[in-house]
């Protein structure tokens, strides 16, 4: 996958995974990725959500040894 | 495509409810909603300076003012403040889970363009001047709360 910029949202609480999430996007053009680092466990749910209702698309996500991965894709 | 609105009114001054509102419009504005937070009552403490600030008051508003925190980060919990001990508690667990204290939570919304508004009626019945209140603050009243939540897609009163 051709990943635009990599926002690493490790360690970091609610609601700052989304916050940091949306900053990052704001940096990236439309059809651009954005993938992100988060150990928040309710990011999975908070993630989801968020590119349903921002308008992108949420490629797909992993669990990689505790370290959520999502893969965006801007609308 | 017009944003959707998020408003709140922040009634209560207590560090656990001020920190739930605040992380609620820093997630709204995060969802690109126009957020705005309405202050009133006890919630207008979260905007005091942490500082004395020599300002001109009656005996009855320099009572009230020494009987409020200046500022989020002397607040109370709602439950389980044991006399000062569960806010220092709290914000030790919070250091671990890495939360954000409630005062860099309000700079972080005023970063993302939260608007915050004192009721300018309950700042002059709590005896509160503008000098005391942080900046970037706007002084308004119902009508304007009001005009913010009628095409409100998220109304919360806290």
């Amino acid at each position: 996958m051709n990943v635009t910029k990599v926002l690493d949202a490790k360690g970091l609480a609610c609601p700052m995974p989304i916050v940091k999430t949306k900053k990052a996007i704001a940096e990236i053009e439309s059809g651009q990725v954005l993938e992100i680092h988060t150990t928040d466990k309710g990011a999975v749910k908070d993630l989801t959500a968020w590119t349903e209702s921002t308008g992108h698309e949420l490629l797909k996500h992993e669990d990689d040894n505790g370290v959520l991965k999502f893969w965006v894709k801007k609308g | 495509m017009e944003k959707k609105k998020t408003t709140i009114v922040l009634f209560s001054g207590d560090y656990d409810k001020v920190m739930a509102a605040y992380i609620i419009a820093n997630g709204a504005a995060a969802y690109d909603h126009e957020v705005t937070i309405f202050h009133t009552f006890w919630g207008l403490n979260a905007l005091r300076k942490d500082e004395p600030i020599q300002v001109n008051k009656s005996f009855l508003e320099k009572m009230f003012g020494k009987m409020m925190p200046r500022g989020p980060e002397k607040m109370g919990l709602s439950k389980m403040n044991m006399a000062g001990m569960g806010p220092k508690m709290i914000k030790d667990i919070m250091k671990k889970h890495n939360t954000m204290p409630v005062k860099d939570l309000i700079e972080m919304a005023k970063e993302q363009d939260v608007k915050l508004v004192a009721c300018q009626m309950t700042v002059d019945l709590l005896g509160f001047k503008q000098d005391e209140i942080i900046d970037g603050v706007d002084f308004a009243g119902v009508a304007a709360y009001l005009a913010d939540a009628e095409d409100g897609n998220v109304n919360l009163f806290i």
